[in-house]
């Protein structure tokens, strides 16, 4: 049987076509996710199957219609938001961090809020720094919400499906850079459980952590180390909330040496959580402490040479690595 | 109209014997001026309790606005969803919470509405369809439009009939201000989305009169008709008036499927909260409006149209007392939380230190008797 390849926002869309078709309550939202296709076209078509009652123009008023959207969840829809760029989440961090997330513990187990909130995330598109928000940081510190970002086809699938049908409120986030890469995307149902970190390369000298996009910088600096016959162990942490720390130690207790990956700040971050949990779980395993490779600690610049050197790239990667196992 | 500079309660109505001015029953009037004592006497307990000590953080009180909470609430039906702010006591008693829940959860104890995670203003009560409690101001307005668009959404799309409710969602003055009001009435125009905009126009946003923080306060419900939403002007200090006109208004709300905007005139009696010495109005405002108290309003015309006797209003009186008194005594016997509901109620799936939820006893109460 041949493996059926697709883009990875037809693999967004067939999640949440599967989920609507299965479940009636389920409703997609946003700025122009239906007469417009979407601004990405990961919602191309769903107008035409589902009808403007399921399938929702909103003007550019993000507060607004995340807040009606966590207010229909409270009654048991279940809302899918999308946000044209999560840079644009920011003007509705009431709802999206005071409401959502809260609700459940506020009402003492009365009001929960099933809601995907899903968009772009992460600088690479020369956007300038408004545009280009890596929200990891930031919203990853919040209790109450789960937090997935999907780095490859199949998984952007299976991680959304699990995402709609999950009873607490999941921050969804996509990579505008990663939306035309292509894989192999299973038919039918495909629900990939949250918490639970993949190897995506196997290795033995060090352990190399990251979420979403930055993933394939992984994938990229382990491949040109290899040829300096430095063998790096990917993993892939998929969900930021659930963390899978497990999968984590167990790596780092084989290499001894771990870089963490992560595309946000490196001030109160996800990397920085990582890097302290395997620091109390491996202590005595580890060779060299965690090095961490972020975003530069400035604004995500424009200029196409200054937004490369500003992610990190494959090449800061490899430093970090070289710097881990003491390779000058 | 009324302001601080012209501070006259807005009387439209009253003169009239009851009977000629409103199509509600002996049993409604009685039941209307019991919620008002209820939630009257809740509050000076609140107070005190305040003062005690045994209640902690913010505490905003409800004297002086009963009419408009017991009688919007009159307006709808149960299964209409009501939402409001942080000054939320009194919808919570309108809408049926037995005072000891809110009570306990003001006093921090497993028993309260919300098991003592919310406090005075997240109160919560599923059971009666009442949404919260928010106590970011503004902050509950797109959610009233989120409930009201669920309903509809319930009633037409996945039962395949007409939308058959209406929301209210309450919000003070201080709320017109906030950029979120206007997206939730926006959208609300937009969809047709069946939600009422209850302005509790108490004239102040903690110190700042209306005048000095809102534009166009002479005729707040502009800001509603640039959305596209019907608005109406309504003396809330009498709750035979509130119930009247909020009657048409849901009603017609309701029907049309269409949102709308009322500015309800009312005051406040004590502070914007318990530490506020309300140095920004004169004792002379106050007791012009205190003059206009809408429990003594009610009394007067029920005893006037022969609907019950002096005896017989502190016989009601009396029955509130020992209800709130007893919610006291419920409270105070109330446990504390176990230290292990800090990790309760953060998700629902169980996961890391995380223990899953369970259901508070305000529900698995309405539940048993049922």
């Amino acid at each position: 049987m041949s493996e059926r390849i697709i883009e990875f926002r037809d693999a967004l869309r067939e999640a949440m076509t599967q989920e609507m078709h299965r479940d009636p309550r389920v409703f997609l939202l946003g700025e122009e996710v239906a007469q417009y296709d979407g601004a990405y076209k990961v919602s191309r078509g769903m107008l035409e199957e589902f009808g403007p009652r399921r399938v929702i123009d909103t003007p550019i008023s993000e507060s607004g219609f995340a807040g009606m959207a966590i207010g229909a969840a409270m009654l048991g829809l279940r809302p899918i938001v999308e946000f044209m760029s999560w840079s644009f989440s920011l003007v509705a961090a009431d709802p999206i961090l005071n409401n959502a997330p809260k609700m459940l513990y506020m009402s003492g187990g009365q009001f929960g809020c099933p809601i995907v909130i899903r968009g772009n995330d992460g600088a690479g598109g020369q956007l300038g720094s408004t545009h280009s928000w890596c929200v990891e940081g930031m919203f990853s510190n919040v209790p109450g919400l789960k937090m997935a970002i999907p780095a490859f086809p199949d998984d952007a699938k299976g991680m959304l499906a699990t995402a709609i049908r999950d009873d607490d409120p999941v921050f969804f986030l996509e990579s505008e850079r990663l939306l035309a890469m292509k894989g192999h995307v299973p038919e039918g149902d495909h629900y990939v459980p949250f918490g639970q970190a993949v190897v995506r390369r196997p290795g033995t000298d060090v352990t190399l952590v990251s979420f979403g996009r930055p993933v394939h910088f992984c994938l990229d600096a382990a491949e040109e180390l290899a040829k300096e016959g430095i063998s790096c162990e990917v993993i892939d942490g998929r969900t930021i909330r659930p963390l899978d720390i497990d999968t984590i130690v167990q790596s780092v207790r084989k290499t001894n040496g771990c870089v963490v990956v992560d595309q946000s700040w490196s001030f109160g971050s996800p990397g920085s959580e990582v890097a302290a949990q395997v620091h109390a779980h491996c202590f005595d395993d580890l060779d060299n402490h965690v090095m961490r490779v972020h975003s530069a600690d400035v604004p995500s610049p424009y200029a196409a040479n200054l937004e490369q050197e500003f992610l990190p790239n494959a090449r800061r990667i490899a430093e970090a690595v070289r710097s881990a196992l003491y390779v000058a | 109209m009324s302001s601080v500079t012209d501070p006259a309660p807005p009387v439209t109505s009253g003169g009239q014997p009851l009977a000629e001015r409103t199509s509600a029953t002996p049993k409604q009037l009685h039941e209307w001026l019991r919620q008002m004592l209820l939630i009257r006497e809740f509050e000076v307990r609140t107070m005190q309790a305040y003062q005690d000590k045994k209640i902690g953080g913010f505490c905003h009180i409800y004297i002086g606005q009963e009419a408009v909470a017991v009688g919007c609430i009159a307006a709808v039906q149960h299964a209409d969803p009501v939402v409001t702010a942080y000054r939320d006591h009194g919808h919570a008693l309108a809408r049926g919470m037995d005072p000891k829940y809110c009570m306990a959860e003001m006093f921090g104890r497993i028993g309260g509405c919300a098991k003592g995670k919310g406090g005075s203003m997240h109160m919560f009560d599923k059971p009666n369809n009442f949404f919260g409690g928010h106590g970011i101001v503004g902050a509950q307005t797109p959610l009233g439009t989120g409930l009201a668009f669920a309903k509809k959404y319930q009633d037409e799309v996945i039962d395949g009939g007409v939308n058959k409710h209406v929301t209210l969602c309450f919000l003070g003055d201080g709320a017109l201000n906030q950029g979120g009001f206007y997206e939730a009435m926006n959208l609300a125009s937009l969809f047709d989305i069946p939600v009422i905009f209850v302005v509790e126009n108490n004239g102040y946003s903690m110190g700042t009169s209306i005048e000095r923080g809102t534009s166009m306060s002479h005729r707040i419900i502009a800001k509603g008709e640039g959305c596209g939403l019907t608005g109406y002007e309504i003396d809330g200090m009498d709750v035979v008036n509130v119930y009247e006109e909020m009657k048409k208004v849901a009603d017609i709300a309701r029907a049309e499927s269409r949102p709308a905007m009322v500015d309800l005139r009312t005051y406040r009696f004590k502070g914007h909260s318990m530490s506020d010495p309300r140095k920004y109005r004169t004792r002379d405002e106050e007791q012009h409006w205190e003059t206009g108290d809408p429990i003594t309003r009610l009394r007067d015309a029920m005893i006037e149209g022969g609907l019950i006797d002096e005896d017989g209003f502190k016989a009601l009186n009396k029955d509130q007392k020992i209800a709130v008194r007893e919610a006291i005594t419920w409270a105070e016997n109330s446990p504390e939380p176990d230290p292990s509901e800090l990790h309760t109620d953060v998700y629902v799936e169980k996961f890391g230190p995380y223990t899953g939820t369970s259901q508070p006893q305000i529900v698995t109460d309405a539940e048993e008797s049922r």
